[in-house]
């Protein structure tokens, strides 16, 4: 890929530059460790987008996966220019689970190992059709959880065998209670909220850290039809939350930090009340 | 928690600066540059382009119509840090190439008076800045562009490449199509410092004579106070500015904390306060002449550390009346507006005085032209204000000067179409998917063609 030689010029052009136009350094304790081999599935959603220009910024390596050519060529750009130490791309639909061994090994040889994982792929779906037709629930099951089971499943062996690494998935509170107006999305990210739960039950041990992330609505693309009252939360907000928890290595993240307060609620709310409620 | 997607379109309030006019639209975001011409499906009363919303009238408003905004497409394309040439979407804002561009040791070639505006609305409004004299306007930076129209054509425009699209692109209020992504030829720096020099002066005359001694000084631009008569008629604070050339602190700036509470109530604003605020301001200088080394931000960008001072205005919102009067007529002209402001008993926080120099706007819209440039707010009183920008707009005519599109809510069509005689030939480029509320004011009435 080209992106090697578009990394080492942007390189060596920094090198070139007399001392006072060089970048101010990235402080944090994280980018003083060297840069990180990071794998990013689903690079184009808007909270993987936003995320990766934060590693971007301290020079990190990135493979990049998305399904759409155009929009992960521009998504690169970004991340070269701002500043990433590699970067490299594959376009692959990952509801295609045969293909999973095969793009995963090349990313990791391109990565030259790996530190972490960023699993951001996922699909709304359209909640009404998903209703009517098993093909629309199919898909929406196929991508938010059968796809990513597979591609956990070899990366989690990956990791263990190494005893290194962090996995980061990127679930969401949809799946802690299901509700009529988006059960079928729900129940793939509860699937893989318990999924990725037992994932974590087996391999913390072997020193790989496994994070859930469980995000509240934020404005992206993907909610833009999304009429909702209480505002949704800021995408670069969101991205600097989960910069910080992913280093820090922890288990169950709820972001904005307010929704493990409200999901408890309604966890708590008694079934035969709840199948009353409108929610 | 997801809900459902919906399938009515969104009406979020999408306001412009001045919070007048204020028109419902639906809002389509684009978030890729294949997004568009694909988002028009289903606009049928029209649809356009819009940024950050920071024109003060309706230049980026569509009654009814389709607005399109383009702040999701924010991704940097490429940058050469040997030649400080950046490529980025057309939806990144300034404040968003700032932070990428001074820990870089580069500036924007010219700024508006706040950051937080689009690459694209700084081209289809072609902006200045302080350092119009000897930098031009936004335009004169942007060595090319990709231009995509509604029937799906994409266009590279540059001064060789498609130069009738290039220049009826730049000041063309998103008219022609969408802007796509853009270059922008950024500038050196080695500080976050800016050389200040703050100089009182009292009238026109000694304003244009001290212009004339800090002609090489890069920045400059003045406060007028426009509510005084008499010996204080037109005095003002003459402020200048050049990069600080020792090489310091490049980094980038926090974000702002301050958020402007709420609408104030009308009387907030009136001759009395302003005058007070107008004098405190004036003498919080102590001396006729201060220099100092200060902050970019502050000097550049005053009112953005109070993200929406727009509210300080109320819900009525405000007008702005910004002209530029060539040389033959600017100081007359200038005295004589700045008379039958003070005459109207309306008060102004933010007069703002400055010149434009000749280097000629690449635009065939553009509104810079040499001469004096002023600018002032004015809270929204209907009896008063709207028979004054009439009048005040008409006296500029007069002068043979022309208003600022961006900066209006009031220009009538023969106004307009005096102002901007290129304006027929500017239709041949005119995208017929698009339109705004300001175009379908200022293009109605007379008979004129559309
Ligand atoms: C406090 C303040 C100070 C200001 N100071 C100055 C100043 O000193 N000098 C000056 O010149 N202006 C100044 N302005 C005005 C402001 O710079 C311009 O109105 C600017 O164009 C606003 O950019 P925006 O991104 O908010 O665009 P919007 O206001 O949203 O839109 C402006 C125009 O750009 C078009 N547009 C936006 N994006 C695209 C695109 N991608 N493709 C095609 N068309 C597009 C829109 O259709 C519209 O016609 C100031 C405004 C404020 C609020």
């Amino acid at each position: 890929m080209s992106s090697m030689e578009h990394t080492q010029t942007a390189t060596n052009a920094e090198q070139q530059l007399p001392i006072r136009y060089a970048p101010t350094a990235v402080t944090d304790d994280a980018a003083e460790a060297g840069p990180r081999r990071i794998l990013v599935l689903g690079a184009t959603s808007g909270i993987a987008e936003a995320t990766c220009r934060l590693w971007a910024a301290r020079g990190d390596h990135l493979f990049l996966v998305a399904r759409n050519a155009d929009r992960l060529h521009v998504v690169a750009a970004d991340m070269r220019v701002r500043g990433a130490g590699y970067v490299d791309t594959a376009v692959a639909d990952l509801d295609d689970t045969t293909k999973h061994a095969e793009l995963l090994a090349h990313a990791v040889n391109s990565l030259a190992g790996l530190d972490l994982v960023f699993v951001a792929l996922g699909v709304l779906g359209d909640a009404r059709e998903s209703e009517r037709d098993f093909a629309e629930a199919n898909r929406i099951l196929q991508t938010n959880f059968v796809s990513v089971v597979s591609l956990l499943t070899w990366l989690g062996n990956y990791c263990a065998q190494r005893h290194h690494g962090t996995l980061a998935v990127l679930s969401s509170v949809a799946g802690d209670r299901g509700r009529k107006s988006n059960y079928v999305y729900g129940s793939s990210k509860a699937g893989l909220s318990a999924f990725v739960a037992g994932l974590r039950n087996r391999i913390d041990r072997e020193g790989v850290r496994v994070i859930t992330i469980k995000p509240g609505p934020v404005k992206t693309a993907m909610t833009a039809g999304m009429d909702i009252k209480s505002g949704m939360a800021d995408v670069d907000d969101v991205a600097a939350t989960l910069v910080k928890v992913i280093d820090k290595g922890s288990d169950v993240v709820y972001v904005p930090g307010k929704w493990r307060i409200i999901m408890a609620i309604i966890r708590a709310v008694p079934e035969f009340l709840f199948k009353k409620l409108n929610l | 928690m997801p809900m459902d997607p919906e399938t009515a379109p969104v009406r979020p309030p999408f306001e412009s600066w001045g919070r007048y006019p204020s028109y419902d639209a639906t809002l389509k975001p684009l978030y890729w540059q294949g997004d568009f011409p694909g988002a028009l499906a289903g606009a049928h009363s029209g649809a356009l382009p819009v940024g950050m919303g920071r024109s003060y009238g309706d230049v980026c408003l569509l009654k009814e119509g389709t607005l399109l905004p383009t702040t999701a497409m924010n991704r940097l394309l490429d940058f050469n840090a040997e030649t400080g040439l950046l490529t980025a979407e057309a939806g990144i804002t300034l404040a968003q190439i700032l932070d990428f561009a001074v820990p870089r040791g580069y500036f924007l070639p010219v700024t508006p008076g706040t950051k937080y505006v689009t690459l694209g609305g700084a081209i289809a409004n072609d902006v200045h800045g302080k350092n119009h004299d000897v930098a031009g306007s936004f335009g004169n930076h942007v060595p090319c562009f990709e231009l995509v129209r509604s029937d799906g054509t994409r266009m590279l425009c540059s001064q060789k490449e498609n130069p009738d699209w290039f220049a009826a692109t730049i000041g063309g209020m998103g008219l022609t199509g969408l802007i796509t992504w853009a270059q922008l030829r950024l500038q050196p720096i080695v500080s976050r410092m800016i050389d200040y020099q703050g100089i009182q002066f009292h009238g026109i005359d000694e304003f244009l004579d001290l212009k004339k001694q800090y002609e090489q000084v890069a920045y400059t631009v003045s406060w007028v106070d426009c509510v005084s008569t008499g010996k204080n008629f037109a005095r003002g604070i003459f402020m200048l500015g050049d990069h600080s050339k020792v090489p310091a602190q490049l980094t980038t700036t926090p974000k702002p904390k301050l958020v402007f509470p709420f609408n104030a109530p009308g009387f907030a604003l009136n001759r009395a306060s302003v005058s007070l605020f107008n004098t405190f301001f004036f003498h919080k200088q102590m001396k006729p002449h201060v220099s100092t080394l200060q902050d970019y931000e502050p000097f550049f960008y005053p009112l953005d550390k109070v993200l929406h001072w727009n509210r300080m205005y109320g819900k009525r919102g405000l007008l702005q009346f910004q002209y530029a009067i060539p040389w033959e007529h600017a100081k007359e002209g200038t005295e004589a507006i700045l008379k039958e402001i003070a005459k109207s008993g309306l008060a102004s926080f933010l007069a703002v005085l400055k010149t434009f120099g000749d280097i000629p706007s690449l635009g065939m819209m553009s509104f810079p032209q040499a001469g004096i440039m002023f600018a002032l707010d004015f809270p929204i009183k209907p009896n008063i204000s709207f028979p004054l920008m009439q009048r005040l707009g008409d006296m500029t005519l007069e002068f043979g000067g022309r208003l600022y599109p961006a900066k209006d809510a009031c220009m009538t069509a023969p106004q307009f179409q005096a102002f901007y005689p290129k304006w027929q030939q500017f239709t041949r480029y005119k995208d017929p998917a698009l339109t705004s509320s300001f175009w379908e004011r200022v293009t109605a009435s007379e008979g004129a063609a559309r």
